[in-house]
């Protein structure tokens, strides 16, 4: 069965992280999923615009929204995803206090009018690609496409904040310790590590506007992924991505560290699970070589995983004793 | 709120005017109970000269200037933690971006410690408006040779190894109807003048709805 979607790419997945997009349309491909981009489709404004003014700022989103409600559709209602964490924390956003206040809808409609367009709040679902394959697709489908397990890669996802947080739709409903991407992951035959700032904040674009608070921030996600050992590091984000990647060096020379994690997008190493040559997935465009931890994806599973499995208990063995309730004391 | 009731000329405070600047639905800044989660959660508040929840408190408190050249709306990384675990779900991430308005608005940022911060936003809106489109050779070039210019050294490695890489465009992209996507945001910009003009006037003339 065919998943169609609207697709709003947004301004990062053009260039900077065109790895991303490249590798979203080899996964959508393998997954039967149709892509439709909306036409002529304009930037977010991402964490600039409300800093400035609130009303064009909603109206500059709300443009896209309009021109998705407006495509033609097929299937139950007009989903619209974005790969892009702010591209759909903004679209989502608007969305929702949009259906939550009409004073603010009649306004970015009245604008919106200017420009022959109008978007009726809560007629588009806004989608995070993530939430997409998760829920939509599910970890079967996934795990049935796989041809080139990737046994023996450690990995650490990380969802970075917006994927989870505030999350105007219900969808995730855990805000800080989310585990659909590591059970994605895992579905691919990776070991995924379980690390405690999987959704820290990257710093954003601080890296502009006070860079000390960014390097540090980083720094804390390279340092966390390195002290569980893991091999790469799978973002979901373009923003994210760059931080960790591009700015990796500077964390080094900033902190005398010695980090190289290279920083995947969820779709390359998905794409590379199903087949796809690193080349087609846009290996090579990162910043901190990803090909060295990439071989160290084995044919089989390691050895360790025999050893990790958990003996199962003799039958004479007396039952474990359960939590008996304390009076009193509290945690 | 009780305020609302009165037909006399009345003086809104600081904190009303925060709230009705922040859209959307109820920002719920009076129901703050200082509890301090947001500035615990914050990551960027060791480096904010106030925290979220000490803003609050001065924002409760009518002291407009000190928040509004304050450095904090400005460091604000909008990671949604504050939100999340705010027990009276204000909306502190909205609230930020509302007092970044402000600031410029009546130029307070000028004397904060964060006073480049604005002109990156400025900046890059500024080629959305033109093309419909973000640019990030063109904003990093015009912010950067503007307020940190000897900082351009640091930054041209990675601004070369992204060229070099492929990733970024040398070129701005424009979107087709860019006529149409300024139309509507003239149209915003209209809307929203007109409000603040009534909103600023500071007195309430007719009863509150």
């Amino acid at each position: 069965m065919t998943h169609r979607y609207a697709y709003y790419p947004g301004c990062s997945l053009e260039k900077n992280a065109r790895a991303y997009h490249v590798s979203a349309m080899v996964v959508a491909e393998k997954l039967d999923i149709e892509l439709t981009e909306v036409p002529d489709w304009n930037c977010c404004g991402a964490t600039e615009y409300f800093a400035i003014a609130a009303l064009p700022a909603y109206a500059l989103v709300a443009r896209n929204l309009a021109l998705a409600e407006s495509m033609p559709t097929k299937g139950d209602g007009r989903h619209l995803v974005a790969p892009c964490s702010a591209c759909f924390l903004n679209l989502s956003k608007t969305d929702h206090y949009m259906t939550e206040s009409p004073d603010l809808a009649a306004q970015v409609n009245e604008a919106l009018a200017a420009g022959g367009l109008h978007y009726d709040p809560g007629s588009v679902f806004v989608r995070h690609l993530l939430d997409v394959i998760v829920d939509d697709i599910g970890y079967e489908t996934v795990m049935d496409r796989v041809e080139k397990p990737l046994f023996g890669l450690r990995v650490a996802p990380y969802y970075g904040c917006l994927v989870t947080r505030p999350d105007y739709n219900h969808i995730h409903n855990e805000p800080e310790h989310p585990f659909c991407l590591d059970d994605l992951l895992s579905a691919l035959g990776a070991t995924v590590i379980d690390y405690p700032v999987k959704t820290a904040c990257c710093g954003g674009h601080m890296t502009q506007i006070s860079e000390d608070t960014a390097l540090e921030l980083i720094r804390r996600l390279l340092k966390s992924a390195a002290d569980y050992n893991a091999d790469i590091i799978v973002a979901l984000c373009p923003m994210c991505q760059l931080n960790l990647d591009g700015y990796q060096a500077q964390v080094n020379k900033h902190f005398g560290t010695d980090y190289h994690i290279p920083i995947l997008y969820f779709t390359q190493v998905m794409g590379l699970a199903f087949g796809a040559t690193p080349e087609e997935v846009g290996i090579g465009k990162e910043f901190v070589d990803a090909r060295p931890a990439l071989a160290k994806i084995q044919e089989e599973l390691p050895d360790g995983g025999e050893k990790r499995r958990k003996r199962r208990p003799p039958k004479q063995a007396l039952p474990m004793p359960g939590m008996m309730r304390t009076h009193g004391k509290t945690g | 709120m009780a305020l609302d009731n009165f037909h006399t000329s009345v003086k809104h405070t600081f904190l009303q005017e925060v709230i009705a600047a922040t859209p959307g639905g109820e920002p719920r800044l009076e129901l703050c109970l200082q509890c301090g989660t947001c500035g615990g959660s914050c990551p960027s508040g060791p480096d904010m000269d106030f925290t979220p929840r000490h803003l609050f408190a001065m924002i409760a408190a009518g002291m407009r200037e000190d928040v509004l050249k304050s450095n904090t709306p400005w460091l604000c990384v909008s990671c949604y933690y504050c939100m999340v675990r705010c027990p009276q779900e204000i909306r502190i991430t909205d609230i930020m971006y509302t007092l970044k308005r402000m600031a410029i608005r009546e130029g307070f940022y000028r004397e904060s410690s964060a006073s480049d911060a604005p002109d990156f936003s400025e900046t890059f809106i500024d080629f959305v408006e033109h093309y419909g489109r973000s640019f990030e050779l063109g904003l990093a070039t015009r912010y950067h040779l503007k307020h940190h210019p000897l900082g351009m050294f640091k930054m041209a490695g990675l601004g070369l190894n992204m060229l070099l890489k492929g990733r970024m465009d040398l070129k701005p992209n424009r979107i087709e109807h860019l006529d149409q996507l300024q139309a509507i945001l003239n149209k915003a910009k209209e809307l929203e003048e007109k409000q603040d003009r009534s909103r600023y006037r500071n007195e309430i003339t007719q009863p509150q709805s």
